[in-house]
């Protein structure tokens, strides 16, 4: 059966939910990582690693959402609440461009407090001081978010962030995109259809977006195929999603707390991820969720980026997951395991190869 | 690669890989077909069981004669850090350990310059005088050569001293790489590989069960990698007293070979662990010894061909001398977990591999 289906990947046929759960269920991860590896073939020929020289700015931890699964989040009135001040975010901006980064990851928390002009004005400035910094950032939650505090259509929301200089929207907040599970480590957080709804705006738009999956948590291998179906069908639908980046729940100083996902869960969820979703580019390995040699591995199960070397990351480290890599250390280890490493944009246009 | 085809057929007949075809499949660059092949050749012989084992590391001494630029646990005599358990203390070890349910002591530690033979086997009356249940595996062949020198006894009239005194087995460690040049380059001071294989052989022949390591990663070849397995798949095909080939990553921190020389790991170690249950065919054990490879990359080569995962450990030293990131030990329920998540049944064995019956 398991044979059966890897024959009809192989010849380019598509699987429906109930093959992927099986596959997912069923199969050798040796077998997944071969189908997997194949498609990655057939997309990236080239073999060719990217990654991106990135950093991510936090410009606040207040956050009304409090998801269970996060150890990041502040209450307003909490003692080591903060929200960056404008100065302190330029010269973050500043050392990022001084080092030759191209990627700005901008992201924090559900202020209750921040309209779209806040944002507006920010971006603006950093458009005029930086200008060949591309700014991927605000996630659908926050983008929602705004959308609400500020009285507007997320149709308007989307235009006015992008005419002030947003460039892509990434995928966080993502989780999985089951209500079900979403209620159980995130009630307070937008349900899958508004996720959706953003993304298909930015879309529609034309800005680039990414996908990603925090798995993990509290879901069931069914409800992992539903996320990764209704991406493909949020994708063949008009979607401008560039990559997918799954990444495991890291448990430390959380709420929901629980265990860490091991290598193998993390190797068959990318892997599938792969399989499934044919219908995007790229798909991202998390070295910083998963360590230097559980990234270079998953390579050989279908990801074929390596996502960026974040000069700044504060989320998973405040979960108690802390991994830190120099350009020179990823271009290392892409080499390593026989494959050319790059240099890309947040648009996956190569820069440079190593 | 067109060839792996018939390379997968041949080996799923029966037949031994050659040194050549060995290397292909280093080369090949198709991680999860050579592992998807050696899952397969691994569960023909173990099933989807996979072992490990209550343990504790007693490193007697890390004063050693040697100084092999790849060891960053050594010390000079009198050297800062410097350190030679009592009998007392090692006794208080195995107690401890016992009385935590451990089943098997694994006791190495340096060449030390004057420690008189005899006090090696009061080391081991010692173990076994804190419960004659605990199995002692102990002494590398490194250390066994050292101790027939300074006894001025035979490799063999030494073994059976040893063995009078409770040794029940010889782990695998010093054989790190076959090959020179890279031996002399890496352990000059260190027994040859050929004085090392003939240790094991006058082992194996006075019943004494051991397993035998590689240290990679450093800078060997490839072919440096299956000529060194090669020379271990013919001595165990005349002795038969291998139980497990384990593959040692080699940590670049704290030692003479610069981080620039190591290389990362994770695919390499994986497939590493593919190639060996692949062309060991004699081996009836490969062990993904968590300590280096990393629990996460160790869990992963349980679907390529590994069935053990070595076990509790409890005091790993040497590894973490040279920078190893996993923990210093690891507590049995984890073990049962990474097992589990791996798709694979845990099963606890003792240091021969007998299943161990808990209440």
């Amino acid at each position: 059966m398991i044979d059966a289906i890897c024959k009809t990947i192989e010849a380019g046929g598509g699987l429906d939910r109930s093959d992927a759960l099986r596959l997912f269920l069923e199969a050798e991860l040796a077998t997944l990582g071969r189908v997997a590896d194949g498609i990655r073939r057939r997309l990236h020929p080239d073999n060719v690693v990217t990654f991106v020289v990135d950093r991510n700015v936090n410009y606040t931890n207040v956050c009304i959402s409090r998801c269970r699964f996060c150890a990041f989040y502040r209450d307003e009135a909490a003692p080591d609440a903060y929200l960056l001040d404008k100065a302190e975010i330029y010269r973050k901006i500043r050392e990022l461009e001084d080092q030759g980064g191209t990627q700005l990851l901008m992201q924090g928390g559900l202020h209750p407090r921040l309209r779209i002009e806040y944002f507006e004005e920010l971006f603006r400035e950093i458009r005029r001081r930086f200008p060949g910094i591309w700014l991927h950032s605000l996630s659908p939650t926050e983008i929602s978010h705004i959308a609400g505090l500020s009285g507007l259509t997320l149709e308007d929301t989307v235009r006015r962030l992008r005419e002030a200089g947003l460039d892509s929207i990434p995928g966080g907040g993502a989780e999985i995109l089951v209500d079900r599970v979403r209620r159980e480590v995130s009630p307070d957080k937008i349900g899958w259809e508004e996720w959706a709804a953003v993304m298909r705006e930015a879309a529609r738009q034309g800005m680039p977006t990414t996908a990603t999956m925090m798995f993990g948590g509290r879901e069931r291998p069914e409800e992992i195929v539903e996320h990764l179906f209704r991406v493909r069908e949020l994708q063949a639908d008009g979607g401008s999603f560039t990559a997918f980046i799954p990444w495991s729940y890291q448990p430390g100083n959380t709420e929901l707390g629980g265990d860490r996902a091991t290598g193998a869960e993390y190797l068959r969820i990318v892997a599938l991820a792969r399989i499934v979703l044919d219908n995007i580019r790229n798909v991202q390995a998390s070295w910083v969720t998963q360590g230097a040699r559980l990234a270079q591995t998953a390579l050989f199960f279908g990801a074929n980026d390596l996502g960026g070397t974040m000069l700044e990351e504060n989320v998973v480290a405040a979960a108690g997951c802390s991994f830190r890599m120099e350009r020179e250390e990823m271009a290392a280890l892409i080499r390593e395991a026989g494959f050319r490493p790059a240099r890309r944009t947040t648009g996956y246009e190569i820069l440079e190869f190593w | 690669m067109t060839d792996f085809e018939a390379i997968a057929a041949g080996v799923l007949a029966g037949e031994r890989l050659s040194e050549a075809v060995a290397v292909t499949l280093f080369e090949s660059g198709r991680l999860a077909e050579v592992g998807e092949l050696a899952a397969l050749v691994n569960e023909r012989r173990n099933g989807r069981r996979v072992f490990f084992n209550v343990n504790r590391h007693i490193n007697y001494t890390n004063i050693c004669l040697n100084r092999c630029r790849f060891c960053a646990f050594r010390r000079d005599p009198g050297g800062p850090g410097a350190y030679l358990l009592s009998p007392g203390e090692i006794r208080a070890a195995a107690a401890e350990a016992f009385s935590q349910g451990a089943t098997e002591i694994h006791m190495v530690g340096g060449l030390h310059p004057d420690l008189p033979f005899k006090a090696y086997l009061e080391m081991l009356g010692a173990v076994k005088s804190a419960s004659p249940a605990l199995h002692l595996k102990a002494f590398t062949a490194v250390e066994i050569d050292h101790l027939s020198r300074i006894s001025g006894l035979t490799i063999r009239e030494t073994l059976l001293k040893l063995r009078e005194a409770g040794l029940d087995s010889l782990p695998g460690g010093g054989a790190e790489i076959f090959a020179e040049p890279v031996r002399t380059e890496l352990c000059a001071d260190k027994i040859s590989g050929k004085r090392w294989l003939e240790v094991m052989e006058e082992a194996h022949s006075c019943g004494l069960r051991s397993n035998a390591t590689m240290l990679f990663g450093h800078m060997e070849s490839l072919s440096d990698r299956v000529a060194h397995m090669a020379l271990l798949r013919e001595l165990q095909d005349r002795t038969g007293g291998f139980q497990a080939f384990v593959p040692l990553r080699f940590q670049p921190g704290n030692t003479a070979i610069g981080p620039d020389e190591a290389r990362c790991g994770g695919a390499d170690d994986l497939m590493t662990i593919a190639v060996s249950r692949l062309f060991l065919d004699n081996f009836p054990h490969i062990k993904a010894y968590w300590v280096l490879m990393g629990e996460g990359i160790a869990q992963v080569a349980l679907n390529f061909g590994a069935d053990d995962l070595d076990g509790t450990v409890v005091d790993e030293r040497i590894g973490h001398e040279a920078g190893a990131d996993s923990p210093r030990g690891m507590p049995r329920g984890e073990i049962v977990r990474l097992i589990r998540k791996a798709g694979r049944e845990p099963v606890e064995r003792d240091s021969l591999y007998r299943e161990v019956q808990r209440s």
